[in-house]
C-alpha cells in the first residue's frame, strides 16, 4: 500500500533521511522506532507532503506522491496526526473534527465517521462545544487522532500518540489504537515508547540516524539484543 | 449633554469606518503575521474607485436613486480592491512567505508607497471632491442631529460585521482560517491549502477597506491620494487596541477609537484630534500589548 524507496530529505544543507526504505501492508500497523532525531517525523512529514524528498520514491498505491502538496495525499486517503497533537486550541472539539473531514463532500460517510469516532472515543462525545485547548493531554490526544480519522483515511500515520501521557492512559491510547485498526484502518506508527509499540503492532522497523537499522516482525525486533539493550531497558 | 451625544454619534460613526479598515489589518496578522503597511492604502483605492463610479453613473444616467448607486460603487470599490489585495499578496508577500518578517513589513511599506504614487498620477494630486449622491436628509432630536449618510455608514458597517462574524465562526472557509491562525502545519494535514486561506484573507480584508473607503469619500465630500496613510494608521491603532489578530477586537477597537477621537475633540481639543489616536497606540503599547480583547497566548512555537 505505502512505500518509501532510498527517501533522502534535507533541511538547508543537513541531510535527515538517509535513504531509508519502508513498506507498509494494506491491514499492518507498523511501528517505526528510533531515539530522539532519527528522523521519525521527518519520514512522516515527507509522506504527508509537509516537506519533499531530495532524492528516492514514495509509492502509495503505485503511485509517486512525493512531489504532491498535503491536501493532495489527504484526498489520497492518508491522514498524518502530528507529533504533540496540535489541535486546534481555539476551536470546538467539534470543529477541529468537522475541520479533519475539510476535503469531504459526502455527508453522510462524514456522520458515520463522527459515530465510529464516538464509538472509539467516547469522551470526544461530551466534550463537543468545549475548546480544544481545555482538553487534558489524553483527551487532546484521543481529538487529534479522531480529526485524522475524520478524512477517512486508509492509511493513518500516528506520531508518538503516546507522548507526554501518563502510563495508565498510554495502556489506554494504544487501546484505542487498536480499536482505530480493527476498523480496517492501515497504521504506521511512529513511537518512543517501543514496548507498548512492539506489542500492538505487527512489524517494525529502528531507525538511526536518518538509516533503518532493523526491520521484521515486532517479535523478531522485540527479540534483538541490541532492541533489548538500547530501547526496552534490557529486561525484555 | 446635546453635544456629548451628538459626538458620540459622529464619533462613532467614524469609528465603523475605522473598524472596517481594521479588520483586514487583524485578519493578515492573524493568519500570517504580518502588519500590512499598505492595507490603508487599499482603503484609498477603494474611495478612488468608488468616485470612478459615480464618475461613470453620473455620465450615463441621470436619477437613478441613490441607493443604487451607493451599492454599485460599493459592490464595485470592493471587487477592485479584493482583486487588488490578491495581487499584492502574490506579487509582493507570497515570495516572502520563507523569509524573515522584517522582509514582508518593510516590502508592504514599499506597496504603500507605489499604491499612493499610481493613485497620485491617475487622478492628480489635488484632494478630489465626491458628488454628494446620498440625499441630504437630517433628523433633528433634541439638538442632536443624525444625517442619513451616518445612517447608511451604521447598518453598511454593521451588516457587514455581523456577515464576517458569521463567516469566519460558521463556514467551513471560516473554521479553516481560524485554524491556521492557530497552527498552518496542522491546518495542512487536514488538507486544508495554506495559499488559498491566505489568498481569501487578503481578499476579505481588502474588500472591507473598500467598502470603508467608498464611505469615507462619501461622508467626507473630498479624498486625496494620501488619506489612506493617517485612516490607516488610526486603523491600525484600534486593531491593536482591540488586540490585534482579534477579529471582535478590531470592531470594537475601532468603535472606541473613533468615539474617543469624537469626544477628545470636543472637549479637549480639536486640533489634537489626530493626536489621541497615537497617545492611546502608545499607552496599549506600553500597558497592555495584547489589547482590551486580545488573548495573551504564548508565542506560536
Ligand atoms: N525544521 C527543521 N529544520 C532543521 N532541522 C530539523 C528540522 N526538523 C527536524 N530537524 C532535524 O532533523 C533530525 C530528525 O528530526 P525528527 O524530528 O525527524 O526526529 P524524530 O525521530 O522525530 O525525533 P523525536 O523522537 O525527538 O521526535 C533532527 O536532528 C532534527 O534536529
Ligand atoms: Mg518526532
Amino acid at each position: 500500500m505505502l512505500e518509501l524507496r532510498h527517501v533522502y530529505t534535507r533541511y538547508g544543507k543537513v541531510e535527515c533521511l538517509k535513504g531509508i526504505t519502508v513498506t507498509v501492508q494494506k491491514g499492518e500497523m507498523v511501528a517505526l522506532l528510533g531515539a530522539n532525531g532519527a528522523g521519525k517525523t521527518t519520514a512522516l512529514k515527507a509522506i504527508s507532503g509537509l516537506i519533499h524528498p531530495v532524492a528516492g520514491e514514495i509509492l502509495f498505491h503505485g503511485k509517486p506522491i512525493s512531489s504532491l502538496r498535503p491536501e493532495e495525499v489527504v484526498r489520497l486517503g492518508i491522514s498524518h496526526v502530528p507529533e504533540g497533537r496540535k489541535i486546534f486550541h481555539r476551536l470546538s472539539v467539534l470543529e477541529n473534527l468537522e475541520l479533519g473531514a475539510f476535503l469531504r463532500r459526502d455527508r453522510s460517510g462524514i456522520q458515520k465517521d463522527l459515530e465510529e469516532i464516538f464509538q472509539i472515543f467516547p469522551i470526544l462525545k461530551k466534550r463537543l462545544k468545549q475548546k480544544g485547548g481545555t482538553l487534558s493531554g489524553g483527551e487532546q490526544q484521543m481529538l487529534a487522532i479522531g480529526r485524522g480519522l475524520m478524512a477517512g483515511p486508509s492509511l493513518l500515520l500516528l506520531d508518538e500518540p503516546s507522548l507526554g501521557l501518563a502510563p495508565i492512559l498510554v495502556t489506554t491510547i494504544f487501546k484505542m489504537i487498536e480499536a482505530v485498526k480493527a476498523k480496517g484502518k492501515t497504521i504506521l506508527l511512529v513511537e518512543q515508547n517501543a514496548r507498548m509499540a512492539l506489542k500492538t503492532a505487527d512489524r517494525a522497523y529502528v531507525m538511526e540516524t536518518g538509516q533503518m537499522v532493523l526491520e521484521g516482525s515486532a517479535e523478531q525486533v522485540r527479540k534483538n539484543p541490541a532492541v533489548q539493550e538500547a530501547y526496552l531497558g534490557g529486561s525484555g | 449633554m446635546s453635544l456629548f451625544i451628538q459626538q458620540l454619534l459622529n464619533g462613532l460613526t467614524i469609528g465603523m469606518v475605522y473598524a472596517l479598515i481594521a479588520l483586514g489589518y487583524t485578519m493578515v496578522y492573524g493568519v500570517i503575521q504580518l502588519i500590512n503597511f499598505a492595507h490603508g492604502d487599499v482603503f484609498m483605492v477603494g474611495a478612488y474607485l468608488a468616485l470612478t463610479l459615480i464618475w461613470a453613473f453620473a455620465a450615463v444616467v441621470t436619477g437613478a436613486p441613490f441607493w443604487v448607486v451607493l451599492t454599485a460603487l460599493l459592490l464595485f470599490g470592493m471587487a477592485g480592491c479584493a482583486v487588488l489585495g490578491a495581487l499584492i499578496e502574490r506579487v509582493a508577500y507570497k515570495p516572502l512567505r520563507a523569509s524573515p518578517r522584517l522582509a514582508a513589513l518593510i516590502t508592504s511599506i514599499g506597496v504603500s508607497f507605489f499604491l499612493q504614487n499610481a493613485v497620485m498620477l491617475i487622478y492628480g494630486s489635488k484632494d478630489q471632491s465626491v458628488p454628494e449622491i446620498i440625499p441630504h436628509v437630517r433628523f433633528e432630536f433634541h439638538g442632536v442631529s443624525f444625517s442619513l449618510t451616518q445612517c447608511v455608514i451604521f447598518l453598511t458597517s454593521i451588516a457587514l460585521m455581523v456577515f464576517l462574524t458569521w463567516f469566519i465562526q460558521k463556514t467551513k472557509l471560516g473554521k479553516a482560517m481560524r485554524a491556521c491562525a492557530e497552527n498552518f502545519e496542522a491546518a495542512n494535514l487536514m488538507g486544508i491549502s495554506a495559499d488559498r486561506i491566505i489568498r481569501v484573507t487578503f481578499v476579505m480584508g481588502s474588500a472591507l477597506a473598500a467598502v470603508a473607503g467608498g464611505l469615507f469619500g462619501v461622508y467626507y465630500g473630498s479624498i486625496n491620494f494620501h488619506d489612506g496613510y493617517l485612516a490607516g494608521l488610526k486603523a491600525f491603532t484600534a486593531a491593536v487596541f482591540g488586540g490585534i489578530g482579534s477579529i471582535p477586537g478590531a470592531m470594537v477597537g475601532g468603535v472606541l477609537l473613533g468615539v474617543l477621537e469624537g469626544l477628545g475633540a470636543a472637549y479637549l481639543s480639536s486640533e489634537w484630534k489626530d493626536v489621541f489616536a497615537f497617545v492611546i497606540l502608545i499607552a496599549i503599547l506600553l500597558f497592555k500589548p495584547s489589547g482590551i480583547l486580545g488573548e495573551n497566548l504564548p508565542e506560536k512555537v
